[in-house]
């Protein structure tokens, strides 16, 4: 199957154009950035909305536990910042002040996995899934690419709820269409096919769609589902496709542990015990290089994803 | 409200304390009971606020206890201000109760607009809140309670860098400075230094306080209220007993999360004149 290349840029550029939306649209939202505006593409919604954006400077934690407060009096306050300092730095203030007191807050996170490239280890996070969908209530949307990124930005406003929303750096094909409806929670299937399932998010599910082509140049009929909402999960979506297929992969740009893939297995642990491969990091932090050549190195590359299909469909029985 | 009724109030809200905290044998009486008198000030006499609970407050001023672990005083104080029936008090930190053993939102007790317990988390919150107070055009107050101990989080000094920054002047944080935390004297575990020259420093109003005088208390929130709205946050230092009320638990920090046992509890009662009927 051909998948049309709309454009190429940034996912982060979709929440940009997505909150500047949103700026124009809802006078409740609310912005709040640690000092990376540019990074996270705010300056639309800023420029436009002097009044709603709330430049908090280097302190992640005051950040959260402010846009927490903002909550009261009906604001919906969306934090900027890296992947890295939204979660692991400011775990405990999420964890307490947002997932605990159930309050309205967007998370919002951009430079997430090893795409952020040169910067290295010490900014690219690996374990963000993990932390957040760990914590009762909150939602956790990893959209694919920047129209997604965009349209998922505009739907978790009108969900009443903590919500973690992960994106990336590098400049990626564009291929979900511009008028596409972002159901949160529920997967798209973006191929239908017989022979093995793959689950992805992010920038993992283009991996996939270009691990397809090869695949099915070989004669092997995939089936693809952009999961771009890691939890709640799309439990059916999941049972429907592997009922079919009989083995699955999972793709994504995180930890093997704790990630989209351990939610798949758990959910196929459960109801339909099948062989299931991951592509993801094994257990390693990150190093400096450009964001292809890490995705390569750390093996969550288009021939990752064909080898781990291959390796799935040979292990049913 | 005339101060002999805040004391009146404040006996009971003591008794109310350590009768929940010996019922379940765990909690922090030391803290609730030097913030026993401050609690009983603010909603009784400081705070316009209605009973009717609403999360969003608006037109209301608002409070936030940032230091959590004293959830006893902020529990009888909601209760005997009429928020939830004093029954449930004797429900603390017992399974299903709303009475959470650190205050949290998820069981809908009436009062509390934000989980607490995990320290220096607080101010953050009553920033927000101040602030969208503002957007919303309520020219109502925020109110925040920190431990001194608390102060040693990093999170407050983010905070109180940012109020100042952004002139969030409708903004009154006061600090239970009793001088005590678990591990001994608050000088001893890690010292606060000029504890007055550094708010100040950090760009805020500073005010001091007896936190067990109503007369003094009564002037002094005046005063604060009288600041606020010029462009600065303001902090009151408010000087306490850990303890206050009950002579074998007063200035120690031995009493900081110990319940006292039925011998013990007894002796307190004796100390504390029941004046509105236990629960």
């Amino acid at each position: 199957m051909e998948f049309e290349i709309l454009g190429n840029k940034d996912t982060r550029s979709g929440f940009g154009e997505g909150l500047a939306e949103l700026g124009r649209t809802n006078e409740n939202v609310v912005a709040l950035c640690a000092d990376l505006i540019g990074s996270l593409k705010m300056d639309a919604f800023k420029n436009e909305n002097p009044d709603r954006f709330f430049q908090t400077g280097i302190a992640e934690a005051n950040m959260i536990g402010m846009a927490a407060g903002m909550t009261i009096g009906g604001k919906i306050p969306f934090t900027g910042t890296f992947a890295n300092f939204s979660t692991g730095r400011v775990y405990d203030q999420i964890r307490q002040s947002v997932a605990y007191s159930q309050k309205n807050v967007k998370i919002c996170a951009s430079h997430a996995g090893l795409t952020l490239g040169e910067d290295g280890a010490t900014h690219q996070i690996l374990e963000d899934i993990g932390m957040m969908k760990m914590l009762p209530n909150i939602t956790v949307v990893v959209p694919a690419d920047f129209n997604q990124t965009k349209q998922a930005t505009i739907a978790i406003a009108d969900h009443n709820g903590p919500v973690y929303l992960r994106f990336g750096r590098p400049v990626m094909p564009i291929f979900v269409k511009p008028d596409a409806k972002f159901v949160i929670g529920k997967g798209d299937v973006l191929q239908e096919g017989t022979d093995v399932t793959i689950i992805a998010c992010g920038h993992l599910v283009w991996k996939s769609i270009e691990a397809i082509q090869i695949l099915e140049a070989q004669g092997v009929s995939v089936e693809l589902i952009n999961m771009h909402t890691i939890k709640p999960l799309d439990v059916q979506a999941i049972l429907k496709s592997v009922g079919k297929t009989g083995c699955v992969v999972t793709a994504e740009e995180h930890m093997a542990n704790g990630g989209l893939g351990d939610s798949v297995a758990q959910v196929l642990a459960q109801h339909m015990p099948s062989p299931q491969e991951y592509v993801a990091v094994n257990d390693s932090f990150g190093e400096s290089g450009t964001p292809m050549e890490l995705m390569t190195k750390y093996g969550i590359d288009t021939q990752n994803v064909v080898d781990a299909a291959l390796k799935a469909i040979s292990r049913k029985k | 409200m005339e101060t002999k009724e805040l004391q009146r109030i404040s006996s009971q809200v003591r008794r109310d304390i350590v009768r929940m905290v010996a019922g379940v044998n765990s909690g922090h009486p030391g803290g609730s009971l030097g913030c026993a008198d401050f609690l009983t000030m603010l909603y009784f006499d400081t705070m316009k606020h209605s009973t009717e609970f609403t999360m969003d407050g608006k037109g209301e001023d608002l409070f936030f206890l940032s230091n959590g672990h004293i959830s006893p005083v902020w529990y009888s104080v909601l209760a005997r201000a009429g928020y939830f029936p004093v029954a449930d008090l004797g429900t603390f930190r017992k399974l299903s109760s709303k009475l959470q053993g650190h205050p949290s939102t998820d069981k809908k007790l009436p009062g509390i607009r934000m989980a607490s317990g995990s320290l220096g988390q607080g101010l953050s919150v009553a920033i927000g809140a101040a602030r969208v107070k503002k957007m919303n055009n309520d020219d109502r107050i925020v109110y925040c309670l920190h431990g001194d101990g608390e102060l040693q989080e990093g999170q407050i000094w983010e905070a109180a860098m940012y109020a100042a920054a952004y002139k969030v002047d409708n903004l009154i944080a006061t600090i239970d400075y009793n001088g005590r935390q678990i591990d001994g004297d608050v000088e001893d575990v890690l010292s606060l230094g000029d504890l007055a020259g550094k708010w100040a420093a950090f760009g805020w109003q500073v005010l001091e306080m007896n936190g067990h005088d109503f007369d003094a208390m009564k002037a002094t929130m005046e005063k604060a209220h009288s600041l606020c709205g010029n462009g600065k946050p303001v902090v009151i230092i408010m000087k306490t007993e850990m303890g206050q009320g009950v002579d074998f638990m007063v200035g120690s920090h031995k009493w900081h999360g110990v319940a006292p046992n039925p011998e013990q509890l007894a002796n307190a009662l004796g100390q504390l004149e029941e004046t509105l009927g236990d629960y």
